[in-house]
This record gives structure tokens, C-alpha cells and sequence, in this order.
């Protein structure tokens, strides 16, 4: 008898443990209207609580508050908070990660605002506003700001190396000898990790290929062209010229990067603060156009949107607020504190001239050009975290590039039909 | 652990007249905040938790019953065996941590000054942040760059990728998870051994036993009952580690992560990554049987190894 009621209790306190674990967000009422905006970026919340400021000084009566949630738990944080109605009134979104939050009703629709508020939606880069569109004629929110890739690298270390830096139309041949040249005992030209938005991703359209087909059913990233994009980084891996991939898991490339081991990173412009800021590093670092591939030159470019919650008591101030925070006034101050590239066309220039030091800044706004839209087609989430699993073997060098993709590819196909 | 022998001694009379009995009433109405906030926190949760095991749940919105579904799907997926294996190997090599423990706690009770300050420096690692712990041991036993690996240099061995390779993740977590629970064992066994009676051990001694002699014979078994319920603490935390991995292994980039995946990890990645609410809910129901059934094999056990005065 004791045994089963210990037996109860403990198993009950074990789940129990597990099941609950939400909380609400207070919201102030005393007149005023307090709305809360959640954000994830540490070196960007300095300009946002600014953004919150101007935006309080326009409309009386409205105080925005900014929550700062680390990068590791926002989306778990934010979706069971969206399952209780206690997510902040308005936040950040991701285009791989928008997908159910629309269809599941959570977000606030301000197409109409967009439209009586005279929003001209030219003023944003059109593969950014394509990857939040949901096809279903709504607006949910508008670009705040966008990255594109370029190859930073550590100018101290190609001197030491007596290498040239790297010439703006460099190709993949050039891109591979330079990382190989750089590398030393103590040094590794390139850090290579299975990146998709700063690496194979952009390698995979440099040569031609997708990584999904067009209409969004199957994965394509199993062609010939496509696996000549990955082959670059598991031929830079088979160099000896980047980290192991263990390596690169126990120290992040960025780390890597910034503590002089690796010369050349390739990734997007929002690391630009965070290497301007580390002043005995700033002086170092440089940045570089993407190399050529063998079909042209293709940069994959993405960028937050500023959305809101369904749930809110206060969806006017709220939508109020998001054509502020992605409107030309906010994009300025994004710009002017050099906390990330505003989305806003003709603010970019005032991104470039905070951070006078990095003087090929421009590189990232060129790269518009020939910009491909991040591919977030079905439940990108999921099939997007399958990633390590089936091509960390090529990347070791235990099986060849097309065994890995078509492998991949078959898994992504499983995601994408059991989507639909 | 005597609840049966605190219970009130009720006639039949009285069982009959139930609640409406004045001193029942207001038992009742005492034991409510405690008995609602049970339901709210655990029965509720528990309750949607079996429901939605049965259901295909998307991100947001309403579900579908699909049966046995989810659950099918579990038993036939590779890493779900995966994992249960990983929080089973943890689970053994966490118990390991107890034997250590016991030696500790008789090692500190020999002490006679300052008992206090080792107890404090052992329970140290129990009040800190398990992230904080776990940030702090990825350095340690960081592949390039770690103490660890350097310390194991000086005596000419080579290091390894303690979190980088899944080959080593488990021992890592369960040498940081030994750390980390030693402090609260420490005083549980310690507890324990202060209720002993000395006057066996003086009577033993008259008797000629030896210290080693006397830590079988004494101090084991008297000891046992709180082992046993260390025992059975450990595995329940174990079997639901988590934190670990998540921190230990969380950069975006560790490949080591597809090999290390604990069971509540995974219960984690499909409800809060992938939307997979459904299948989250089944890995927890599956959990929780396996909690169970292992807290039943421990009270079997323990008839045969634990001593009851």
C-alpha cells in the first residue's frame, strides 16, 4: 500500500516536472497602455529600447517594453507563451520559423493598417517580404532589417601568411587556394561548420542548384548542381584548411574567428557590431564579396520582421507600433547604432557610415543584386534540424557529398509530404 | 517514511458520519489551497498530457484523435531507442556516484573539526545554476583549448572531444551530474549515519572489529535505507536530465548532439522545436511508465539489501 502511494507520488512529481512550465507577462494598466516587445539579440536591445523611446515620444500614452530573451530558449519561450496568450504584444519573427504561427491564427493581420496607413512596401527588398509571405493575401509584419553574406576575414593573419587579400571577383578555385595557403600549424584559413544560411546554402546556388524545388514539394538538394555546392565545403574539410567539425563544435566558428584561429569566416553582416565593438579585433578584420561559383555569383539573404500577437488586449497600439519599429525613423536608428542592416530602403548608407573603421561594408548591400530568398518551404524548422544528422558523414569525409544529400534529400521529401 | 502510523485511529462510527463531522470539515478545508494547487499543477497537466498523447497536434489550434499513432511511431523510431539508451547508460553511471558519495559522508563524520565548511564546499555545486555549471564544464572539457585535456597531457594522455564526440558525451554529462548531485546526497547520507547509535560501534570494538570491519557490518546496512532513498532520488532526476545536453551541447553547430540526445531532450526538441506536440506528449507518457516501473524494481529490490530496524 505504501509502495504504490510513493510509487504515485513520485512518478506524479516526475511528469508533472515536465508538463508545467509557462508563465504570464504582467501588462500595466494605469491610463496607460503598456505593450511588451520581445527581442533576442543582445547587441541589437540597446537600439530597440531607442526605437521603444522615439516611438513613446510620438504617441503619448503608449510605454513599450523590451524583453530580452536569449537566442536559446526565444522560440520555445514564445510558443508556449502564445499557447497560454501570454507572448509579448509584438516581436521578432523568422521567415523559417512564421509558418505555423500563421497558419495556427497567432499572429495579429495588419494588412489593413499597411493599406490605410499608406505603407509603400517597394521601401523593402522584395525576397524579404516573399519569404513572409504566407500566400494567403494577409500581411502578418514588415521587414525590420536584412543580412546578406560575406567572407570576413582577419587581414593580421593574411599578412602573416603573405597572401593576398581576397579580390572582388575571386572564384571558388581562388576561395579554395587562398584558405589552403593560409593555413598553418597554428592557424586554419577557413572555418567550414554545416552552415545553411552563411555557407552551403549560398555555394549550392553559386553552382546552379536549390535546395527545394520551386512549387515546394521536393527537395532538390540531391542534384548534380546542388551537390557541387556542398562538395565546396566538404573539399575545404578534406584540405585540412577549416577545423574539424568536432572542433567547430566545441568552439563556435564565430569564436574561432574572433581568437585568431581561423582566417576567413564566411556568414552574414549582423556579426558586423559584434567584431566592431571587440576593439583589439577591429582593426583586423576586413570583408570580402562572396567568391563566383561555376553558375554566377547567388548570396542568401533573410531578415527578421517585426509581427504581433493575436492575443493582445491592445491590437491598435500594437500594429501602432509594429509600422513604427519597421518604418524609415526606426530604420535610422538601426542604422545609426550600426546594430544590424535596416530594411528600409535608403537607410542602409547610414549602417555603413557607423562602423567608418570596416570600410567594405558596402559588399553586404551590393550583394542585393543577386540576393536568393532563404528556402523556409514547409515545416522548416523541422527538416532544416535534420541537417547535422545526415551531412555530418560528408563533411568527416565517411561518405561522398551525393550519398549524404540524396540521403538528406529523402528525409527532407518525408518532412515536406507529411506537411502537407 | 512511518505516514501509516500518523494516520488517526477512526471508529467505524465516525467514518460513517463523514464530513459532516466539524473536525473533518475544517481538515478539509486546510488541506484545499494544497489540494487544488495539486490538481492545477499536476493532475490538469497530467490529464492533457495522456489526451494529447493520442492526438496529432499542430502548433496552435485544436487536435485529432489518431490513436496509438504517436506511440507506434515512437517504438519504431531509431532515436528514441537512441536515447533511451543514453538516459539509461546515464542513469547507471549517475548511480555510481552514490558508493562515493557514502565514502565521502563516513570520511567527513570521522572528521571532528570544521565538518560544517566540507559540507558547504561539497553542497556548493548543488545551489549553483545547472546552466552555469554546464557552461563552465564545456570549458573545462573543451577538445583544444580545456583544462581537463591539458591536465590529462601532463601525464601524457591524449585528450579527446569530451563534448564534441558522442563517444564521450554520456561519461561527460554523468561526471558533471555526479558533481553536481554529490553535495545533496552528501547530507542525505550524512543524516543518515548521525542516527546510527555509537554504542555499536563502541560494543563492536570490545569485540575486536576494525574500522573496515565495522563500516560493513554497522555502518552499510544501518545506512541502507537512506542509500535506498538516494537511490531512488537519483534515478528519477537522472532519468529526466535535460539541462546538460541543452547547455553542455546547445551551440547550434555540435554535431555531437544526434548521438547524445537524452529521453527528455528529445521530449523537448519534438514539442518545442519541431511543433511536434503529439509525439512530445507520447515520449512523456512513455517516461513516466518508465520512471515507474523503475521506482517498482527498486522496492522489489529492496527487500533483499535494505535493512529496516
Amino acid at each position: 500500500m505504501r509502495t504504490k502511494k510513493v510509487l504515485a507520488t513520485a512518478a506524479l512529481i516526475a511528469t508533472g516536472a515536465l508538463l508545467t512550465g509557462c508563465s504570464g507577462g504582467p501588462t500595466g494598466d494605469d491610463g496607460e497602455v503598456t505593450i511588451t516587445y520581445g527581442v533576442w539579440a543582445g547587441t541589437q536591445t540597446p537600439a530597440m529600447e531607442a526605437i521603444a523611446a522615439a516611438f513613446e515620444e510620438e504617441n503619448p500614452g503608449i510605454n513599450v517594453e523590451v524583453q530580452e530573451q536569449p537566442w536559446p530558449q526565444y522560440w520555445s519561450t514564445l510558443q508556449t507563451g502564445a499557447q497560454g496568450g501570454t507572448a509579448p504584444d509584438a516581436f521578432w519573427m523568422l521567415a523559417q520559423q512564421i509558418r505555423p504561427y500563421a497558419a495556427g491564427g497567432q499572429l495579429l493581420d495588419i494588412t489593413d493598417a499597411v493599406e490605410s496607413e499608406g505603407v509603400d512596401l517597394a521601401n523593402y527588398p522584395q525576397a524579404v517580404l516573399d519569404l513572409y509571405d504566407q500566400g494567403d493575401g494577409a500581411i502578418y509584419g514588415l521587414p525590420k532589417d536584412f543580412d546578406t553574406n560575406g567572407v570576413w576575414f582577419n587581414k593580421e593573419l593574411f599578412d602573416a601568411a603573405g597572401v593576398d587579400y581576397p579580390s572582388p571577383d575571386w572564384t571558388w578555385d581562388d576561395f579554395r587556394e587562398t584558405a589552403r595557403a593560409l593555413t598553418t600549424d597554428d592557424v586554419w584559413g577557413i572555418a567550414a561548420p554545416i552552415d545553411p544560411q552563411g555557407g552551403y546554402y549560398n555555394t549550392i546556388y553559386q553552382a546552379g542548384g536549390q535546395v527545394i524545388s520551386d512549387d515546394g514539394t521536393t527537395a532538390t538538394i540531391d542534384s548534380p548542381e546542388a551537390v557541387e555546392g556542398i562538395k565546396f565545403w566538404t573539399d575545404l574539410q578534406a584540405d585540412g584548411s577549416s577545423p574539424t567539425l568536432q572542433q567547430l563544435s566545441d568552439t563556435e566558428a564565430v569564436t574561432m574567428f574572433e581568437q585568431g584561429k581561423v582566417a576567413m569566416y564566411m556568414s552574414g553582416s549582423f556579426w558586423a557590431l559584434q567584431f566592431y565593438n571587440n576593439e583589439e579585433f577591429r582593426p583586423k578584420v576586413d570583408v570580402a564579396p562572396l567568391p563566383t561559383g561555376p553558375a554566377g555569383q547567388a548570396n542568401i539573404t533573410s531578415g527578421i520582421a517585426n509581427v504581433g500577437f493575436a492575443g493582445t488586449d491592445h491590437p491598435e497600439e500594437v500594429t501602432k507600433f509594429l509600422l513604427f519599429a519597421s518604418g524609415e525613423r526606426a530604420a535610422q536608428i538601426q542604422a545609426e547604432t550600426g546594430a544590424v542592416l535596416p530594411a528600409f530602403e535608403g537607410t542602409q548608407q547610414g549602417w555603413i557610415d557607423a562602423m567608418p573603421e570596416f570600410e567594405n561594408l558596402q559588399v553586404f548591400i551590393d550583394a542585393v543584386d543577386y540576393a536568393v530568398p532563404l528556402p523556409v518551404q514547409g515545416n522548416a524548422a523541422q527538416w532544416q534540424g535534420l541537417q547535422t544528422e545526415y551531412l555530418t558523414p560528408a563533411w568527416n569525409g565517411e561518405t561522398s557529398a551525393e550519398e549524404a544529400a540524396e540521403q538528406y534529400a529523402a528525409a527532407i521529401d518525408e518532412v515536406l509530404a507529411a506537411d502537407r | 517514511m512511518s505516514t501509516q502510523t500518523r494516520e488517526p485511529v477512526r471508529s467505524a462510527k465516525r467514518r460513517r458520519t463523514g464530513v459532516s463531522n466539524r473536525t473533518d470539515w475544517w481538515a478539509l478545508v486546510m488541506i484545499a489551497p494544497a489540494t487544488i494547487g495539486l490538481a492545477v499543477l499536476y493532475l490538469w497537466p497530467f490529464a492533457s498530457t495522456f489526451l494529447t498523447s493520442f492526438m496529432n497536434v499542430p502548433a496552435f489550434g485544436p487536435g485529432q484523435f489518431t490513436g496509438l499513432d504517436n506511440y507506434a511511431r515512437l517504438l519504431t523510431d531509431g532515436d528514441f531507442w537512441r536515447a533511451l539508451r543514453n538516459s539509461g547508460l546515464y542513469t547507471g553511471l549517475v548511480l555510481l556516484g552514490i558508493p562515493i558519495a557514502i565514502v565521502l559522508a563516513a570520511l567527513i563524520q570521522q572528521v571532528s573539526r570544521g565538518r560544517a565548511i566540507y559540507r558547504v564546499l561539497f553542497f556548493l555545486p548543488v545551489v549553483t545554476l545547472p546552466v552555469a555549471v554546464g557552461m563552465v564544464w564545456r570549458f573545462i572539457l573543451n577538445g583544444d583549448f580545456g583544462l581537463f585535456n591539458w591536465a590529462l597531457s601532463l601525464f601524457g594522455i591524449p585528450g579527446q572531444y569530451w563534448v564534441a564526440d558522442d563517444r564521450f558525451t554520456i561519461y561527460a554529462f554523468a561526471a558533471v551530474g555526479i558533481w553536481m548531485t554529490l553535495g545533496i546526497n552528501l547530507i542525505i547520507l550524512g543524516a543518515g549515519l548521525q542516527s546510527i547509535p555509537m554504542d555499536l560501534y563502541e560494543a563492536s570494538s570490545l569485540d575486536g572489529a576494525g574500522r573496515i570491519r565495522q563500516f560493513f557490518s554497522i555502518t552499510l546496512p544501518l545506512l541502507s535505507p537512506t542509500i535506498f532513498f538516494v537511490m531512488i532520488l537519483s534515478v528519477i532526476s537522472a532519468l529526466q536530465m535535460f539541462d546538460l545536453v541543452f547547455v553542455m551541447l546547445g551551440s547550434i553547430n555540435n554535431t555531437a548532439i544526434d548521438g547524445s540526445k537524452t529521453i527528455v531532450y528529445l521530449f523537448y526538441e519534438a514539442g518545442f522545436v519541431q511543433f511536434r506536440q503529439g509525439d512530445a506528449a507520447a515520449i512523456a507518457m512513455v517516461l513516466l511508465i518508465i520512471i515507474m516501473a523503475a521506482t517498482a524494481v527498486q522496492f522489489r529490490l529492496q527487500k533483499k539489501w535494505v535493512v529496516y530496524e
